[in-house]
């Protein structure tokens, strides 16, 4: 057993976290900050944390992820990170040349209390950001909230730096996409260029995150939302948000500064979410929906009537981020499954309340927790056990020991390629969801019949 | 149709040697600003002998430019991640934040095997944290770390605790020292604290030298067990990533050698307390576990000598080096039996990979001491390291220790602590004549003797670079393309868009055992595989090799 020690018996812990389910803020702002065309992400702390985010990054994308660090030392983490940055911005303007540096703070530059605004002031002040380039900030403190608040915080961010309004609304219609695959927001994009709408996409990974083998490597790809889009946000018509948590506060600060209204709607996971979302982008766009889309939508609906004999009741456990379980959550109940357990390692109240109403016509117990973390889940499992766990690589430990069939989905998946090409948004990535879940389970029954019970066509 | 790839001509390969390696450096230093350049110069060094034994001076361990991108982590990673990671056997708690726990978490390939220790116990597989809140960056954390190690003592009773400090720690002045004494003698458990915060020194090297200092005061000379064996060593420096250490093992093994200890791969805390029993001590990793080699022999009187078992002929070379220390007759036969038997398949491998990677040029920046160590497989392949360097080493690393007593103790060093050895009153006795100790010199071998890497480099065309950067890495790869290039995760695949395949020899991205002689076959194999594959010349489409063709159809 890998997970040998832990028990079945659940005692509460006030302390320790066993086997997290969420990670620091950081690596969320500099996933978000590689959606911006010719940016250089800037981790102002020491040179662990940007070796591990860019390690972990790059482990799931498989691709080259850049960014640059303030290199603290001790000195530095005693008298300031000041000098550290200006420094930082001189050489990564001289020697690495991008358009735009996005800076984000960690827990030792949060503690010791490096104001940036007033660093960056003083970089601009003395002519150290080119004229034309540009430079800006997120807190994001390690020790608040989680990975996905990070995502939210330099989301955010963009807003607050770059929007601006001049006062006449265009046609465009922002599409916050939050945190998911490179493919996701690339699924997203074409779904809105069926309904015939232009879009700015922020942050925007497609083309960064799951690039071409060229032959050549470039430092900044030709994916993401550039300078002038992101400007241009201001001046957008609406604003759809996907995940509350993770695009929410992005959407929000772009009503408050730039009055463009705003709907803030699940991830795009399953039938009904992505129903929603083609819905209210048509509204809100004043378009109709092409029979192009209504083909897509029949088809995912086709392959739901056929597979739903062999989901009816399964029960399902579940681990991840917020805005996905919630999408998931939907998605399972709609197919007949039951999501029993749903646990995610970042704190958020509305989230367990969203999980329970969703769950609250299923025919057995269901336990919510956020701000969990993967021991009490494994535990949760080991006492009323599952046919199908979803979440991270780290479940494979879990379904391992358990014997239990299991999907990845969500961050990290650091032992399987393929991830940040295909969706799992959309109609589209709804019907390659549904394969993966019945071929999990059809794999199972496969390989638990007996030779009399083993069948050709299942 | 072109489905093989294009065999480069002689003249192709030959381009390199016209390259002026003075020429490649300024080139790459221009792009500096002056400060920087200065400082990057005395990183990026064309090898070249200055006397009869000394090599034109690097710098090394000095603090990484801010605004540079290095490869290089912190001294959480190197102290937690490195050296206390591989040991299954110990709750590692870290204090702090989340992140640093979670990306530490199973992220190295160190194997382990449960089954060889009494009780079982594996906790390699779990990631144990505090968690820090913002109340405790507020108030101090503590409370919840006395809190979070009575959970884990009553929820796993595990037989050892140590609790692993990150930046905020330090910051808001935690001590987890006090809090893990005053927690070992209310469990009754060692409990011990690192002081390894992430801003400390200048790379993960301080990490491993605050790992071996702990290890060092709690755990080493606790358990005074006298095992069976004839000759009893403890390998230093070797985490077992692919299953390295396991194929040593059994080399060792074959040769009628014992390990009492492994730092810190597949090992176990009670090997480490057991480990001053030994009668020599073999260092593979100089760089990260040298400190213990030293105190273990001012303390205990155990010899060290360095080894190297990456390569079949330096396994050979290391395995004579072990039998002539000893001395003994029946150990000489033994080993040379062995290298007979384990030789034939290296050597049949060697004859069907060579006529295919002679003379292919190899790049290396890893770890310690890795980018020594891989430059003797590569060779064993007729191949050339054309630039090599390390990532967290220090001078000696690549100089030779002889040039210890010149090492600048500069204050990011400084604020590592320096434990001050006296012998054991009752555990110390010299394994061999005190004579031997003092000369540093037994049987012709030479002990505490390291002569680094340059000494292995050819003189005048190749490069030693400490902390190679971005830039340098991309600039390097450009001007000489190199066959193959070895680093870590984070640089893999902006070496591969470039066409030039790469090997990850930290913790290598698949594949392994790669030590001692069933490892250097399934490096062969996997190296052959890299080079000779054909998924680059896939890079262009049919339509980019000919397009004059769209051209004649749109003059029509």
């Amino acid at each position: 057993m890998l997970l040998r020690h832990t028990p079945k018996e659940i005692t509460e812990r006030k302390a320790l976290t066993v086997n997290p389910a969420k990670t620091c803020q950081p690596i969320g702002a500099m996933y978000a900050s590689l959606g911006i065309h010719g940016c250089l992400p800037h981790s102002h702390g020491s040179q662990g944390c940007y070796a591990y985010h860019r390690s972990a990054l790059t482990r799931h994308y498989k691709e080259p992820v850049m960014a640059a660090s303030s290199s603290f030392t001790e000195g530095a983490s005693v008298f300031g990170g000041q000098a550290n940055l200006l420094q930082a911005i001189d050489n990564i303007f001289t020697v690495y040349e991008p358009d735009i540096i996005a800076i984000h703070t960690t827990c030792l530059s949060e503690t010791i209390g490096d104001d940036i605004t007033q660093i960056l002031g003083k970089a601009r002040a003395e002519g150290r950001v080119p004229e034309g380039k540009y430079a800006f900030h997120a807190n994001t403190p390690s020790y608040v909230g989680s990975h996905v608040t990070g995502f939210a915080n330099m989301t955010k961010a963009m807003v607050d730096c770059f929007a601006t309004s001049n006062g006449h609304k265009s046609k465009r219609i922002n599409l916050i996409p939050g945190w998911v695959e490179p493919s996701d927001m690339k699924e997203i994009k074409r779904i809105a260029g069926e309904l015939g709408v232009d879009t700015i996409v922020f942050p925007d990974t497609e083309n960064v995150l799951n690039g071409p083998q060229t032959g050549k490597f470039s430092m900044y790809p030709k994916g993401g939302v550039t300078i002038d889009e992101l400007k241009d946000t201001g001046n957008s018509r609406g604003t759809i948000a996907m995940g509350r948590l993770a695009s929410g506060p992005a959407a929000l600060a772009l009503d408050a500064s730039c009055k463009v209204p705003c709907q803030i709607l699940d991830l795009p996971i399953g039938l009904q979410a992505t129903d929603r979302f083609v819905d209210a982008l048509r509204k809100m766009a004043g378009v109709t929906v092409p029979d192009s889309l209504n083909l897509e939508r029949g088809k995912m609906l086709d392959i739901i009537t056929d597979m739903q004999a062999y989901f009816y009741h399964k029960k399902v456990a579940l681990v991840g981020d917020p805005d996905q379980l919630e999408a998931l959550t939907e998605f399972l109940v709609a197919i007949n499954m039951m999501p029993i357990h749903v646990l995610t390692g970042t704190k958020d109240k509305a989230f367990e309340k969203r999980i329970k109403e969703l769950t609250a016509d299923l025919p057995h117990k269901v336990n919510v927790k956020s701000g969990g973390d993967m021991m009490l889940f494994h535990q949760w499992v080991k006492n009323d056990p599952v046919d199908l766990l979803i979440g991270n690589t780290y479940v494979k430990y879990i379904a391992r020991d358990e014997d239990i069939p299991f999907i990845r989905h969500g961050f990290p998946i650091l032992d399987r390629i393929g991830h940040s090409y295909f969706p799992t948004v959309g109609y589209q990535g709804g019907i390659r969801l549904l394969e993966k879940i019945l071929e999990a389970l059809m794999d199972r029954q496969d390989r638990d019949s007996s030779e009399i019970e083993f069948e050709l066509v299942m | 149709m072109e489905l093989m790839p294009k065999e480069k001509t002689a003249e192709e390969t030959d381009f390199r040697k016209d390259i002026d390696p003075q020429g490649v450096k300024k080139e790459i230093m221009d792009k500096y600003p002056p400060k920087v350049a200065r400082k990057r110069s005395k990183q990026f060094i064309v090898n070249k002998k200055v006397d009869e034994e000394n090599y034109e001076e690097i710098q090394a361990n000095v603090r990484t430019i801010p605004g540079i991108i290095s490869q290089r982590g912190c001294c959480y990673a190197g102290c937690k991640g490195v050296v206390m990671g591989p040991t299954r056997d110990i709750i590692n708690l870290t204090h702090g934040p989340i992140g640093c726990g979670f990306y530490s978490w199973l992220t190295r390939r160190n194997q382990t095997d449960p089954s060889t220790t009494p009780d079982h116990d594996n906790f390699m597989t779990y990631c144990f944290s505090t968690d820090m809140q913002d109340r405790e960056i507020v108030f101090g954390g503590e409370k919840k770390l006395k809190a979070a190690i009575q959970e884990a003592y009553d929820i796993f009773k595990p037989k050892m605790i140590s609790v692993f400090s990150t930046c905020p720690v330090g910051l808001i002045g935690d001590d987890v020292h006090a809090v893990s004494r005053e927690m070992e003698e209310k469990l009754g458990i060692t409990i011990f604290g690192f002081s390894c915060e992430g801003y400390k020194g200048v790379s993960q090297s301080a990490g491993h030298h605050v790992a071996n200092n702990g290890l060092f005061m709690h755990v080493i000379g606790k358990d005074d067990t006298v095992q069976e064996g004839e000759y009893k060593v403890n390998l230093l420096g070797e985490y077992n990533i692919g299953g390295d250490g396991f194929e040593i093992d059994r080399v060792l093994n074959a040769c009628g050698i014992k390990i009492i200890s492994t730092f810190s791969g597949n090992s176990s805390v009670d090997h480490f307390a057991n480990s001053h029993t030994s009668d020599l001590n073999l260092v593979m990793c100089h760089r990260s576990i040298n400190y213990v080699a030293d105190m273990m022999e001012q303390k205990f009187g155990i010899p060290w000598i360095k080894i190297n078992f990456i390569g079949a002929r330096a396994t050979s070379d290391s395995l004579r080096k072990i039998a002539q220390y000893y001395g003994d007759q029946k150990l000489i036969d033994r080993v040379e039996e062995v290298i007979a038997k384990e030789m034939a398949p290296v050597e049949k491998a060697q004859a069907e990979i060579r006529p295919r990677l002679e003379g292919k040029v190899a790049m290396m920046f890893v770890g310690g001491s890795r980018a020594h160590h891989y430059q003797e497989l590569f060779s064993e392949m007729g191949m050339k390291t054309l630039a090599a360097g390390y990532e967290f080493a220090h001078r000696d690393d690549y100089e030779g220790r002889h040039v210890l007593p010149r090492v600048k103790v500069d204050a990011d060093s400084r604020n590592i602590d320096e434990l001050e050895i006296h012998k054991d009153p009752e555990r110390y006795h010299p394994r061999i004549d005190e004579k031997e100790l003092e000369a540093e010199e037994r049987h012709g071998i030479m002990l505490k003797a390291y002569e680094g890497m340059m000494a292995d480099m050819e003189e005048g065309s190749s490069f030693s670079i400490d902390d190679i950067s971005q830039y340098e890495t991309e600039k390097m790869i450009e001007l000489y393309k190199p066959d193959i290039f070895c680093a870590g995760v984070k640089e893999k695949y902006m070496v591969q868009k470039q066409g030039v395949p790469m090997k990850q020899l930290h913790s290598y991205d698949s594949g392994g055992p790669y030590a001692a002689y069933k490892g250097a076959v399934n490096f062969y194999h996997e190296i052959d595989r890299m080079i000779n594959t054909k998924v680059w010349s896939y890079i262009r489409a049919p339509w980019e090799k000919n397009p004059e063709l769209a051209a004649m159809y749109a003059n029509e």
